[in-house]
């Protein structure tokens, strides 16, 4: 009897999906496309969707002439490194939240809650500053220094960090072990699953973001990749094919790590939206 | 010497644990936060910037001075259009969408999924770059979309009635996936038997809608509203590459007025009193927030 409501229900809804799939995935297919057009294509009336006559020109022109092999290096450096400190200042920290007791902790914890209203961009203006004086301006050190320890990341590993079992922790300290040693022979290990996702995170936030570096970084020797495409579609608008190319040559590197990891991606997303 | 052997021999291993994370906290965090307090009550500008002697206490001047920048006032309107209208049209767009992925029996929902996630994770500088051309008033797929149906084409970017609307449409397409997301996990998580139990009564599409996913999702959705609203009061790469605020500053959001009076005019105690305005707003959202909830922003 319900067979043919849920057939036809089915069959919209599928086409539903099928239409919003492609408008979503639309401009990104089509930067690709474009990205391989030669010049008198991509600037052609009325747009076109495909390339006719396929080349890597507009790839060629970008490492060439606009050090777009510099950029990439720069943004892969600062995703980096931003990701290792963000590992080592925010699992360690997460762990201790979660497994150890120490005095105050239970307050430290309440007070870190408190503080997720401050928005990053509150502090922005002192801590360009503060760098200042450092002497960390225009330096990869000055770019990641945000992602160094952050509340959402220690929120996350201790949350995870809360299932480890305490009877597997005392037998190692009955045998023995030092805090130390049960940290890297056994928490970590198990911590294995967060650290990836924690990992992934902060390395897709520290590539995609934009006011931060725009501020630290003046010399444009030191630009992330959205910082240098944000510059080249100002001065080189007109070549559509060129910027398409370095829009590729950003989002591309992302979106390969987020199908490669994206059950990791998916846990963090949830875990940070969901009751604490 | 013997005070700091007691106090060392107090810290228990957890201490020295999150030692490292509390300093840089402490460190970059928290007194930034005061710092922001105190620069705007001053005059730091470029001056104090190189000596910190030229710095002078002004008390609120900054803030009754921004209260009298017509620039504030069209910036603090433009950011409300695009938080109010903006995060509304996403959320709806991203329950229709896990709608949509939690009927039961469709195929390919991975690949579904995947594709209209892909947004979200794309460098949002590099897709603002794309939508230029997308929206582009001779060659933008938009506009041909639009001639298709029957509509005359708009000059998006060009056109201050039409800048902003053309932003918040670039905005949904870049977030609604990660909304989706959440509400799919909560509408995973509604006992089918509820729906089974409202077909059984003769409830139709729209009432198990109303009655069923609509309270089954409410605190996800609530949780979401309020994060959505709070992070599009935040725009700040649209406008600076899609229209450099313009035109006719149709699209200066409190952020791109901040960064443009910090970092541009060097008026880094002005641009402190905005960054301030700007807190006690997402403060007050998430005064909002039902009781009991944590959320990691």
């Amino acid at each position: 009897m319900t067979m043919p409501r849920l057939t036809v229900e089915k069959v919209l809804v599928t086409t539903l999906l099928v239409i919003a799939s492609l408008a979503a995935s639309f401009p990104l297919l089509w930067m690709v496309s474009m990205s391989f057009m030669p010049e008198a294509e991509a600037n052609a009336f009325p747009a076109r969707l495909f390339p006719h006559e396929p080349t890597l020109a507009n790839y060629a022109e970008l490492f060439a002439h606009q050090r777009m092999g510099r950029f990439l290096i720069n943004s892969l450096l600062v995703s980096s490194l931003a990701t290792c400190l963000s590992l080592i200042f925010n699992v360690t920290a997460g762990y201790a939240f979660a497994k150890l007791a120490f005095r105050g902790r239970q307050k430290l914890f309440q007070f870190l809650l408190a503080l997720v209203v401050i928005p990053g961009q509150l502090i922005m203006l002192p801590l360009f500053f503060q760098l200042k004086m450092l002497g960390l301006l225009n330096s990869y050190g000055g770019v990641v220094v945000p992602f160094m320890a952050s509340l959402f990341g220690i929120f996350l590993v201790r949350q995870y960090a809360l299932s480890l079992p305490d009877e597997m922790l005392q037998a190692a300290r009955v045998d023995g072990a030092s805090e130390w040693q049960i940290f890297r022979r056994i928490v970590l290990p198990n911590l294995s699953p967060i650290i990836v996702t924690l990992g992934v995170f902060t390395f897709l936030m520290a590539w995609n973001d934009f006011l931060w570096p725009l501020i630290v970084l003046s010399d444009d020797h030191n630009y992330t990749l959205p910082l240098a495409i944000a510059s080249l579609s100002q001065e080189h608008i007109q070549d559509s094919g060129m910027v398409m190319a370095c829009a590729t040559v950003t989002i591309a590197p992302v979106i390969l790590l987020f199908l490669a990891l994206q059950r990791h991606y998916v846990r963090g997303l949830l875990a940070g939206s969901v009751k604490g | 010497m013997t005070a700091i052997r007691s106090v060392l021999r107090d810290l228990a291993p957890g201490h020295v644990f999150v030692l490292p994370a509390m300093l840089v906290l402490a460190v970059f965090f928290l007194v930034p936060v005061f710092g922001a307090l105190a620069m705007s009550f001053t005059d730091f500008d470029i001056y104090a910037m190189a000596d910190l002697k030229n710095l002078r206490f002004i008390g609120l001047d900054n803030y009754i001075n921004l209260l009298h920048t017509p620039l504030f006032w069209k910036a603090f309107g433009n950011t409300c259009y695009f938080a109010l209208v903006g995060a509304p049209l996403s959320i709806m767009v991203s329950l229709g969408m896990a709608m949509a992925l939690n009927v039961p029996g469709i195929g390919l929902k991975p690949l579904f999924r995947t594709a209209l996630f892909a947004p979200y994770v794309a460098t949002l500088v590099a897709a603002a770059v794309i939508w230029r051309y997308m929206l582009d008033s001779q060659y933008g797929w938009l506009n041909q979309f639009l001639i298709v149906i029957g509509i005359r084409p708009i000059d998006w970017l060009g056109n201050p009635h039409f800048s902003m609307p053309a932003i918040i449409l670039f905005s949904v397409w870049k977030n609604f996936g990660y909304n989706m997301l959440i509400l799919l996990a909560a509408l995973q998580r509604i006992p089918d038997d509820l729906y089974e139990a409202a077909r059984v009564d003769g409830a139709g599409p729209w009432e198990r809608f109303i009655h069923v996913t609509l309270p089954g999702v409410a605190p996800s959705l609530w949780m979401v509203a309020l994060l959505t609203v709070a992070g599009y009061f935040q725009l700040f790469a649209e406008p600076y590459v899609m229209t450099q605020g313009g035109p006719a500053q149709s699209t200066v959001s409190l952020l791109y007025f901040m960064y443009q009076d910090g970092f541009k005019w060097w008026n880094l105690g002005h641009a402190s009193a905005t960054a301030f305005i700007l807190f006690a707003v997402l403060m007050g959202l998430s005064f909002l927030r039902p009781k009991g909830e944590e959320v990691f922003a």
